[in-house]
């Protein structure tokens, strides 16, 4: 509907390359912006932004995943490790060094890029399932170290307290300072990755998993590039992770098992492969949807059963129907919701004319 | 497409306004709010399935006979699939409608919101999982573990062996667990012992998933050949570890199991209490049906012409869940008290929670004493072993080792 091309004109390629090439993206990110940074904070109690806090952090790790499998054609079944790597370099340095956060976000997404690359080294020689078998082990591996090493776990527990963040004195401890703390790194880790795929990295990566041998014959070293999308991926992984621990003020390496490796992996293929408005879309959908089920159901429910019935069903019901969702969604669009979306959009680009 | 999309929208209206419309219009003056975290999807549903009935019956029971004085509780449950980002949900979802208690699900869970229930001032509790040191009220001034901790397990298994052998001097303790922070928690407290009591201590670990202990459990029988068992397992792993001792020739009386995998559940999926005669297990909440207040749940069944819930054979399970009710529950009763039946803040049902004593609906409870200090209430544990087809009482309450627990936790709040 407002979306017009027409009579927009491009006359260099810089213009042709601009973050937005249209005028009505800046709109949208201005308002989106507006929404985000003002109106969300002033009109939503803590519980929503509780929950958008948990999207937040998720968007931080769906990009690092997507980089590497959607973009870069390599799977990987580790991401939850190199997330817990991230969680406790930050923790051991918040408290033996008694870092602040802008030190040890950026050095737990360090960490992770390096044990990412390690784990990464098999993807030089193996592909495919064969590859996620190896990241497979990775993230076992991670596991087992972070149990057993007290050094790094801080004792049988492996579970290290941490304080919250500081922001010029500003402790951040509730849901609504976290908020724009959170936000912040979202909004970060969106925008880079926007402009990572637009630079010769990002379109070499592109080039690696379309056709890896044409891409070397064009002259992409493949191994360098490999590598340098899992040490991405991880940094991505490394800071969420580090997010997670700021949040709930504590790391421990239970909260990034294989499951989470999992969780991940369905955030953006339900999102979209290769798309940084998938990810999105997808850690949104996998957050929020079991919660706004569970509303939905608990109200609907409630004229029916008993609340202690209630309980029982909704449980059972949410999962089905959640399941039953990623089918559907996948069914009509096996891109994903970002597809879904371009469909939308592609829709009334040309509304009302059909061509 | 336009149509799609149009009819998605209408239903995602529809949807917003029945998930948001009626939330809170209903609310009675006169209510209190509790929140409950559990595990009914997840890799502990076998625990959650039953333990959840066990709380809301024993809710229900209450406000059937007109509630805490005159307070109707309003129970809101979130189904947290033991993962962390979802606890932390929850725990925000109680908060936006005023719980004033919340009733934690899981270990990483409990630590991931230890730190939010301190600067919310609210309550959780813990019975059977968490961290062993949160017993001491005064660094974990918000979390209550409620129940024997591993460590007090630890303990309490010990002064059951010791009691079966006779002395402990000169003989061999097999330490058979699963290789977790959960698993590796006793440890402190095994080695202390061993030193103090001089038996001799080897540990068996069995990794994540724990269905696989072929090795273990060889090397603990034709090896090591120990004078008794501790088990610690989790999930499928108990009934793994029933089959594979019996399967070695193991004498199960010379087992002794802690909590998780103590229930019926894992007695019937080793192959039913035929095979598992012997087995000890311990207990922080009572064990079958001979409870006062289990016939009084069945009655309001009655009452309202239904069946007493399936859920009510699975009594290890549900008996626990009926516990953790009745405590909080009683944790009201005394916030209640306190403030002269002004409506509780989630403080004063802290403060009522350090009240607690000489509350034992009946033996179903242990005899709790629960202090600023003291979050655990003394870590009471109960013994009951596999004899002729049932659970049998082989131990009253009692508190095993409890100078060297609580020197732990002095120990731990050092460090």
């Amino acid at each position: 509907m407002f979306h017009r091309e027409a009579g927009i004109f491009k006359t260099t390629y810089a213009a042709d390359m601009a973050l937005y090439p249209l005028p009505i993206a800046k709109w949208t990110v201005a308002a989106l912006a507006l929404l985000f940074v003002v109106l969300i904070p002033l009109l939503f109690a803590e519980y929503y932004l509780a929950i958008l806090n948990l999207i937040f952090i998720a968007v931080v790790g769906a990009l690092g995943l997507n980089i590497l499998v959607g973009y870069t054609g390599q799977i990987s079944i580790g991401h939850g490790a190199f997330m817990s790597v991230g969680a406790y370099t930050a923790a051991n340095l918040a408290v033996r060094l008694d870092l602040p956060f802008w030190i040890t976000l950026p050095a737990g997404g360090l960490m992770a890029a390096l044990i990412g690359v390690v784990v990464g080294i098999p993807s030089l020689r193996i592909k495919g399932l064969y590859l996620a078998i190896a990241t497979l082990a990775g993230q076992l591996i991670i596991e087992w170290t972070i149990n057993h090493v007290p050094a790094i776990s801080g004792g049988a527990q492996a579970s290290i307290q941490v304080p919250r963040p500081d922001l010029f004195g500003l402790i951040l401890n509730t849901q609504s300072r976290l908020y724009f703390f959170l936000l912040f790194f979202a909004a970060l880790a969106i925008v880079a990755t926007l402009n990572l795929m637009r630079s010769r990295i990002g379109r070499a990566f592109i080039a690696v998993r379309d056709q890896d041998i044409a891409a070397e014959i064009i002259g992409i070293n493949i191994y360098r590039y490999k590598l340098l999308s899992f040490a991405i991926s991880s940094f991505y992984a490394g800071v969420c992770g580090v997010l997670y621990t700021y949040y709930f003020g504590i790391a421990n390496y239970e909260q990034f098992q294989l499951i989470v490796s999992i969780d991940y992996l369905a955030m953006i293929i339900i999102g979209g492969l290769g798309s940084v408005l998938g990810s999105i879309f997808g850690a949104i959908f996998v957050t929020l949807l079991p919660i706004v089920l569970r509303l939905l159901l608990e109200n609907v429910g409630s004229l029916v059963f008993s609340e202690s019935e209630l309980a029982n069903v909704i449980s059972g019901t949410r999962l089905a129907v959640f399941g039953a969702l990623i089918i559907f969604f996948l069914i009509v669009e096996p891109e994903g919701l970002n597809r879904l979306w371009r469909n939308v959009r592609n829709y009334f680009r040309v509304w009302p004319f059909s061509y | 497409m336009l149509r799609s999309v149009k009819s998605w929208l209408g239903i995602a209206a529809a949807a917003g306004t029945l998930a948001f419309g009626t939330s809170g219009a209903l609310a009675q003056q006169k209510e209190v709010v509790f929140g409950f975290q559990c595990d009914r999807t997840g890799p502990t549903a076998t625990v959650g399935t039953v333990l959840c009935p066990g709380y809301h019956d024993y809710i229900d029971l209450v406000n059937s006979k007109g509630g805490v004085d005159g307070y109707k509780i309003k129970v809101i449950e979130v189904d947290n699939e033991y993962k962390v980002p979802p606890a932390m949900e929850a725990h925000e979802r109680f908060k936006k409608e005023g719980a004033v208690i919340d009733g934690l699900y899981g270990t990483p869970q409990t630590q991931a919101l230890a730190k939010k229930l301190e600067e919310d001032k609210m309550p959780g509790t813990s019975p059977g999982f968490g961290t062993a040191s949160a017993a001491d009220g005064k660094r974990f001034p918000y979390i209550f573990p409620i129940a024997a901790s591993y460590w007090s397990q630890a303990g309490a298994a010990i002064e059951f062996v010791k009691e079966k052998l006779g002395t402990l001097k000169g003989k061999k303790i097999a330490y058979l667990f699963y290789d977790n922070p959960a698993g590796k928690e006793p440890l402190p407290i095994l080695e202390d012992l061993s030193k103090s009591e001089g038996f001799e201590l080897r540990t068996f670990a069995v990794p994540a998933p724990g269905v696989e202990m072929g090795a273990q459990v060889l090397d603990i029988t034709s090896r090591y050949k120990p004078d008794f068992v501790v088990a610690h397992l989790f999930g499928r792993a108990p009934s793994v570890a029933i089959k594979e001792l019996k399967g070695k020739g193991y004498p199960l009386s010379k087992v002794i199991s802690f909590v998780w995998g103590s229930a019926e559940a894992d007695i019937l999926a080793a192959g039913g209490y035929a095979m598992a005669e012997g087995y000890n297990t311990l207990q922080f909440a009572g064990v079958g049906k001979d409870f006062p207040v289990l016939k009084d749940i069945v009655a309001m069944y009655k009452a309202q012409g239904k069946p007493a819930p399936k859920e009510m054979d699975s009594t290890v399970y549900y008996n626990r869940g009926v516990m953790t009710a009745a405590i909080h529950v009683e944790a009201l009763r005394n916030a209640l008290k306190a403030t002269g039946g002004k409506p509780p803040t989630s403080d004063d049902v802290r403060k009522g929670m350090e009240q607690i004593k000489g509350f034992t609906l009946g033996g179903l409870v242990p005899p709790l004493t629960i202090t600023p200090t003291d979050h655990e209430g003394g870590g009471w544990c109960e013994v009951w072993t596999v004899k002729g087809g049932k659970l049998v009482k082989t131990k009253e309450w009692y508190q095993g080792f409890r100078q060297v627990i609580e020197k732990q936790i002095a120990a731990d709040a050092k460090s």
